[in-house]
């Protein structure tokens, strides 16, 4: 990848230079309604200039797996591993990344996606997919993700319930249920069709990873090209504001929600089709690992700012980081410890750059 | 341009704009739009004058559909209309540009501009347009040099006003609501801004302005429409031709007068507790000077945004100014809390349920929560002795209904000033700085909360009051500041000066 040569040299200095610049600045001058801050303390608070610092650490990782596990990391096989790794938690994770711009939090997203691969894989919607279609699966688990994300935009929209409560009762409830319809046992997939189909790639890259790029592109252009994105940073960043501007803030939440539900319900046709089965066991804790990925990519948890490159980046960081600790056989409780660490170390990062931008603002 | 008393048949050639009758608006405890009656007429400047608390900003929320009211009728064009939300107010052409900032920090200019109706294409934004259209209109108001593409947030308060207003001309508008618009603006500002909206009333455009200073009035108004607690007590005055005294006159005297404590004799003896001299905050006040004796209550007096709750936050540490705070002789470190609280200063602040109280916390606790030393013994708390305590100074303070453990979210809004005071009763402070002590507090309630801050004063201590209602101030302080744009224009006895007065020197500058 060339963006990283060019993203180390010139991404590293601002961390260390730009603070000397910064306090230069006036705290306030007057009216100084064009302060033009400095180059580099501004291409670090731009949105380029966090993703780099992203590239860069994706690169680093790298370097350490190249240097510890050498062939064994460094190959396209390995690559791609880590690409269908990345890809479900992945589509959950740009979906994450709305509502979460859009000041909601959902931690139910390991739960639908359990949800919707169970429903997927009954026996009777098996049996319906192989008299009709094997895209019958795929409609079954999308609409119950569609249909869980509904609920919970309705309860913290027109509920009035927090987001952190009413999704945090959709996780219990949704987990539940899965394992109600399931049985607490693992759903083989037996429609061919369907299997067949997932197994294809397109130019060697596998179908989930295509279904990865094209969830990921969507979401960058619906968020950033579109008024839809325009009024989710506005719902999240200053909700009053969107409302008096004649956004229906109402409308837009259950909308975010609805989202992350479709998303959860994309997740769960992969995570089928990349084991072949239904289990109310998929998706644990994915609620935990999607908003880390989230927020290391540098979307506000507060709400108002959002990137879904950011995203992206943070999850192939973090699968990057499980990968190479797997090839050197260290264990996951090791990683979980490394997540941690690089979760608290990059937020401590942003609201260091955060505090340097604001700080000649009124 | 005069228009006369508009004609109640309502010929069509001459049919006012807009005509809201009759307009309630409650809030929980509150009443506030207590009918009022507005007409404006297409092409005209509408001024709405009022003291604080009038209600024009609650008028004017009702107008952009973020308040729907209890009563009332507005119509537009003769047709009954019902403001519901602040799209179907936009979607008949009312627009506003709010005091308070309704902009998203994190988006820009020209996003913000636009926010709301986003020049798009099926769903995608054009940016390139949005952006060309936000220059146009930023250089309508003269404000080329305003990057479109700049964070809102990062630009000063009065480029923000900037964007407010060019976001309000955005809308293809009839009637444009500004809100105070020109205080965040300078001289210049304010002349491009009468620019512009001799333009709008040239093509038609209705404007509602809302101002304090009564020589923008005189210049860009032609009619005006004074509120005063919540109903609209005149209207249809020239804003040219009628008098400061006859405007000051319609937006004092109250329905209810309330009991204010007796003033004691004055005692040029007693030791002089809090001194003040040369306090500065930079573009919030400056070279503020006052002192307080025992025994006395000093109020200051002055607009919202004029300074005064920032002058007590300073005294108090919670900002960090220039000059110097002393009590008792002895001068405080600037910008600490801690020092000031350790000195005997205490402050009951503006929003008492945000920044003052444990809401649902039990009574005695939050009388508590600033002497909890005294009540630990090896780091336990004796909640028995804090119980007892706390029942005796409510007792004293006739805190009701009785008993201390109950939540304080639970009592009146006078109740929980009376927690509030307690508070600092337990600490033995020396200096007690009120802000709006009154505020949310039953119009019935209101003279026992000034009997008890009279009665404070009598144990010794000093009290600086600052309060939005005039009468307040004039009625319980013993001496009197004036505060106007960061300044004390006025220092004396309370008896030696009255409303019409203060408002003369708040609005200082127009042709009296």
């Amino acid at each position: 990848m060339s963006e990283q040569e060019t993203g180390s040299t010139t991404a590293q200095p601002p961390v260390r230079e730009s603070s000397p610049e910064a306090e230069v600045l006036e705290p306030m001058s007057g009216s100084g309604r064009d302060r033009s801050s400095s180059f580099l303390g501004g291409l670090m608070s731009s949105s380029v200039g966090r993703n780099l610092g992203l590239v860069v650490a994706l690169f680093a990782l790298c370097l350490v797996g190249v240097a510890t596990a050498g062939e064994q990391f460094a190959s396209i096989d390995n690559a791609l591993t880590i690409l269908r790794l990345a890809a479900v938690i992945g589509v959950v994770s740009v979906g994450m990344t709305f509502v979460i711009t859009g000041g909601g939090i959902d931690l139910s997203v390991g739960a639908i996606v359990a949800l919707s691969s169970v429903w997927a894989t009954t026996l009777a919607t098996q049996s319906l997919a192989r008299g009709n279609h094997w895209t019958v699966m795929v409609l079954v688990a999308v609409l119950v993700g569609l249909g869980c994300g509904l609920i919970n935009g309705l309860l913290v929209a027109y509920g009035g319930v927090v987001p952190f409560i009413a999704t945090l009762a959709m996780l219990a409830a949704a987990r539940g249920l899965a394992e109600i319809i399931a049985q607490r046992r693992t759903q083989i997939v037996n429609v061919p069709g369907f299997t067949d189909f997932f197994r294809h790639d397109v130019l060697g890259i596998p179908l989930l990873v295509i279904i990865f790029a094209l969830v990921a592109v969507v979401g960058w252009v619906v968020l950033n090209r579109t008024t839809f994105g325009r009024r989710t940073f506005a719902v999240g960043g200053n909700p009053e504001a969107a409302r008096l501007a004649g956004i229906n803030v109402k409308r837009h939440t259950v909308a975010l929600y609805a989202i992350v539900g479709l998303c959860c319900g994309i997740a769960a046709v992969m995570i089928v089709a990349r084991t072949t089965t239904g289990s109310s066991t998929h998706g644990t804790l994915y609620e935990l690992d999607a908003i880390a990925a989230v927020v290391i990519g540098g979307t506000l948890l507060s709400g108002g700012r959002g990137t879904i490159v950011g995203t992206v980046l943070g999850v192939l960081i973090f699968t990057t980081l499980s990968n190479v600790f797997t090839q050197n056989n260290l264990s996951s409780s090791a990683q979980s410890v490394a997540k941690g660490i690089i979760i608290v170390v990059a937020v401590l990062l942003q609201q260091r750059l955060a505090t340097r931008s604001n700080s000649g603002g009124p | 341009m005069i228009i006369g008393p508009q004609d109640a048949s309502g010929a069509s050639a001459d049919q006012p704009l807009l005509q809201m009758h009759g307009i309630v608006k409650t809030f929980p405890g509150v009443r506030a739009l207590d009918g009022v009656d507005l007409v404006v007429r297409a092409g005209e400047v509408h001024c709405l004058l009022g003291q604080n608390g009038a209600g024009k900003s609650t008028l004017i929320k009702v107008l952009a559909g973020a308040h729907r009211p209890d009563e009332g009728e507005i119509t537009w064009l003769g047709e009954p209309v019902a403001l519901t939300t602040p799209d179907a107010a936009i979607s008949l052409g009312i627009s506003t540009i709010y005091q308070e900032l309704d902009l998203v920090p994190g988006l820009n200019v020209a996003e913000n501009i636009f926010l709301g109706h986003e020049k798009s294409r099926a769903g995608l934004l054009r940016r390139g347009d949005t952006r060309k259209a936000a220059r146009d209109l930023l250089a309508r108001l003269g404000h080329q040099e305003i990057r479109v593409d700049r964070e809102v947030g990062t630009l000063p308060a009065s480029g923000q006003q900037i964007v407010s207003m060019a976001r309000a001309l955005s809308h293809d508008t009839r009637l444009i609501v500004m809100d105070e618009p020109s205080a965040a603006l300078d001289q210049q500002e304010v002349q491009t801004l009468f620019r512009v909206i001799r333009d709008l009333t040239a093509q038609g455009v209705a404007v509602v302005y809302i101002s304090h200073r009564l020589e923008e009035i005189r210049q860009v108004g032609d009619r005006v429409t004074v509120l005063k607690d919540g109903r609209t007590v005149a209207t249809d005055l020239p804003a040219r031709e009628t008098p400061t005294s006859e405007l000051i006159r319609r937006m004092t005297g109250r329905d209810i007068e309330y009991v204010f404590p007796q003033r004691p004799e004055r005692d040029e003896t007693s030791a002089t507790v809090l001194k003040v001299e040369g306090l500065t905050l930079a573009k919030k006040f400056a070279d503020v000077s006052f002192s307080v004796r025992a025994g006395e209550i000093v109020g200051l007096a002055g607009l919202v945004g004029s300074g005064r709750s920032e002058i007590l936050e300073t005294v108090y540490g919670a900002r960090r100014g220039h000059g110097s705070v002393s009590v008792d002789g002895t001068r405080l470190r600037a910008g600490s809390v801690g020092a000031a609280v350790k000195a005997g200063i205490g402050l009951a602040p503006e929003e008492r349920k945000s920044q003052g109280l444990l809401l649902d916390q039990a009574i005695y606790r939050n009388i508590t929560v600033s002497s909890l030393g005294r009540f630990a013994k090896g780091g336990f708390l004796d909640s028995s002795a804090e119980r007892s305590v706390a029942a005796e100074l409510t007792k004293t303070l006739d805190v009701r209904p009785p008993g201390v453990d109950r939540p304080v979210r639970t009592l009146s809004g006078g109740n929980q000033q009376k927690v509030v005071l307690a508070r600092w009763l337990l600490r033995d402070c020396r200096v007690l700085l009120l802000d709006e002590p009154t505020r949310g507090v039953d119009v019935g309630a209101r003279s026992e909360i000034y009997a008890l801050i009279r009665s404070l004063a009598a144990r010794g201590l000093a009290v600086v009051v600052v309060s939005s209602e005039m009468e307040e101030v004039l009625g319980l302080a013993d001496r009197v500041l004036v505060v106007r744009e960061g300044r004390i224009v006025h220092e004396g006895p309370a008896q030696e000066i009255d409303e019409h007065k203060v408002l003369d020197l708040i609005m200082e500058g127009s042709a009296a």
